[in-house]
């Protein structure tokens, strides 16, 4: 296993502009919110910069030296992405907005040409609103079935249920690989044969593990994953569905418009074969560009040592928030989380927690994180979540927990 | 030591005195504000001179968004119903003795929302962020 001495932390935090943000004066940025979206790059940033200042075409659609040269860089980026996940063919990787449309695009176009009223989807108790609202919608119209993995008092999926739930026969069983608010590492492989064995489909929500995990998606023989740039140093604006080939094949497009067609006549078209058959009208060809450059940064420091230090401040965040008498943390042990601490802290709601963090330059996100039915599970109605990625320090980690003993200063 | 957490809010926050539930109420009515999960529920007791007699919350949130509960239930307690509907943005503001920005603003303004809910009947609540601007 590779260890965080191949990382150059200093290094790489000199690669994010950010970071040397003072919130105020003399109280430097200490960014532990990546969680909810992470911070970028200049490699990032200059390419896009780049692209805008010399290199700025539509693609698909032109012979000029520029059109081609941006056709060549947008496709060219889809491979990175195809490769990072490890997916068998390029064409397997399709532009979205966001994590969150590709769910949609996904329940939208396999959803209904392949589920029926009574059919059942099996979700999680902890899935992040992007991969339980759409789901609900199409139950609303068209009466499918949700089911789901219970979450157990110690934060982990209640594996012991699996087997009754996939009796009901599914179609899909979609799941999230890593909680956002409990930081739980899921079981992918273990959902993904049993879901395969029973003849559902399985789908992934990679928002959080893609950033912080290697994925293999052939490895694992995942059917979809979906997941964000914004939160794996890209830009905002710009999401990923993969699907297996076949599979995407099959499915009916999205949005109607340019781009997505073969051919179109006054009262007909036909579609283009995928990936354009999903990704209608001009796409964010820069964004798109820009996550070729945050993958290339990813796979320069290699996704096995990004994993390692994550868990390792995790760990070392745990660690020193559980020192804090009133502090309780939210979700499983180590052993089965990475990347984020969600706590509350007795006599201080979330909200007053993250504003005096914030007092001293300490980012943190107060609230239900988009995941609103596992926080009433736990019977909270809002933590507060300090999450970590490779820019991150131990000493900003007792930053942070410095900053709490003022908080229960104020509330003491 | 800081505005925002002066002395008032935080012993409003860990003791107020205004809080529980009227039974019986003439008037009850909760909400939430979306953006952080805060919730308050208010129930009020009005006499047939149309002044309120009694004001009550209960609710869950942060010590902005009690406090300010909690403070205007004190405020409106004997206070006529027109009055009540008269109140805005910058009595809350008063009553905190605080600059808020606008996250915080709308938890100041949660009390007040579910008060004129609760008073004008549904149809004429305005949105947090309507109150926000009045
Ligand atoms: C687990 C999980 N799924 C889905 C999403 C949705 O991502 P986006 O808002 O980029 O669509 C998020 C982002 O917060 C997430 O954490």
């Amino acid at each position: 296993m590779a260890d965080t001495h191949t990382m150059d932390i200093k290094r790489i935090r000199a690669d994010f502009p950010v970071l040397d943000v003072e919130v105020k004066p003399g109280v430097k940025l200490v960014y532990l919110d990546s969680g909810a979206t992470s911070q970028k790059p200049v490699q990032v940033i200059e390419r896009m910069n780049q692209y805008y200042r010399a290199e700025n075409a539509n693609i698909h659609r032109g012979v000029h030296k520029l059109a081609e040269q941006a056709t060549e860089d947008y496709e060219g980026a889809r491979g990175k992405i195809a490769k990072f996940i490890n997916a068998a063919k390029s064409k397997e990787i399709v532009f979205t907005r966001n994590a969150t449309e590709s769910v949609n695009l996904v329940a939208h176009t396999w959803g209904r040409s392949n589920l029926q009223a009574g059919d059942v989807v099996v979700l999680t108790e902890m899935e992040h609103h992007a991969n339980l609202v759409p789901w609900q919608m199409l139950a609303n119209e068209r009466g499918i079935r949700l089911e789901f993995i219970p979450v157990t008092e110690g934060g982990v999926l209640d594996m012991s249920a699996l087997p009754g739930l996939l009796e009901l026969k599914p179609k899909l069983v979609s799941f999230t690989a890593m909680s956002n608010v409990l930081g739980t590492i899921t079981p992918v492989a273990e959902i993904v044969k049993a879901a395969h064995a029973a003849g559902a489909l399985a789908m992934v929500d990679g928002a959080q593990s893609v950033p912080h995990l290697p994925t293999d998606v052939q490895a694992l023989d995942i059917d979809f994953l979906v997941f964000s740039s914004h939160k794996m140093l890209g830009p905002t604006g710009l999401g990923v569905l993969y699907g297996k080939e076949a599979l995407l094949e099959a499915m009916p497009p999205f949005m109607g418009g340019g781009d997505m067609i073969k051919r179109v006549k006054l009262r007909e078209f036909s579609t283009a074969g995928v990936p354009h058959k999903f990704e209608a009208g001009t796409p964010a060809i820069a964004e798109v560009i820009g996550l070729g450059a945050a993958v290339d940064y990813l796979n320069e420091i290699g996704m096995e040592a990004i994993a390692a230090h994550d868990r390792e401040l995790t760990a070392y965040a745990l660690e020193r928030l559980e020192e804090v008498p009133g502090v309780w943390i939210f979700g499983p042990g180590i052993e089965h989380k990475s990347s984020n601490a969600s706590f509350t802290l007795k006599g201080a709601h979330p909200h007053d927690v993250a504003e005096i963090l914030n007092r001293h330059g300490v980012a943190t996100r107060a609230g239900h994180h988009c995941a609103m039915p596992v926080h009433e599970k736990f019977g909270v109605p809002a933590t507060t979540r300090a999450s970590f990625y490779l820019y991150n320090t131990k000493e900003e980690i007792d930053t942070l927990v410095e900053a709490l003993y003022q908080v229960k200063e104020i509330f003491k | 030591m800081d505005d925002l957490y002066r002395e008032l809010i935080i012993d409003r926050y860990q003791n107020p005195r205004f809080s529980g539930t009227l039974d019986p109420h003439t008037h009850s009515y909760e909400d939430d504000n979306p953006v952080c999960g805060d919730h308050i529920r208010i129930d009020l007791r009005v006499d047939d001179k149309d002044v309120v007699t009694e004001a009550k919350f209960t609710g869950e949130g942060c010590s902005i968004s009690q406090a300010s509960a909690d403070l205007l239930m004190e405020k409106i307690t004997g206070m006529p119903v027109a009055e009540v509907r008269t109140l805005a943005k910058q009595d809350i503001l008063d009553l905190l003795g605080i600059e808020l920005g606008p996250v915080r603003l709308k938890c100041a303004l949660l009390s007040l929302k579910v008060l004129k809910g609760g008073v004008y009947g549904l149809d004429e609540v305005m949105s947090l962020d309507e109150l926000a601007e009045s």
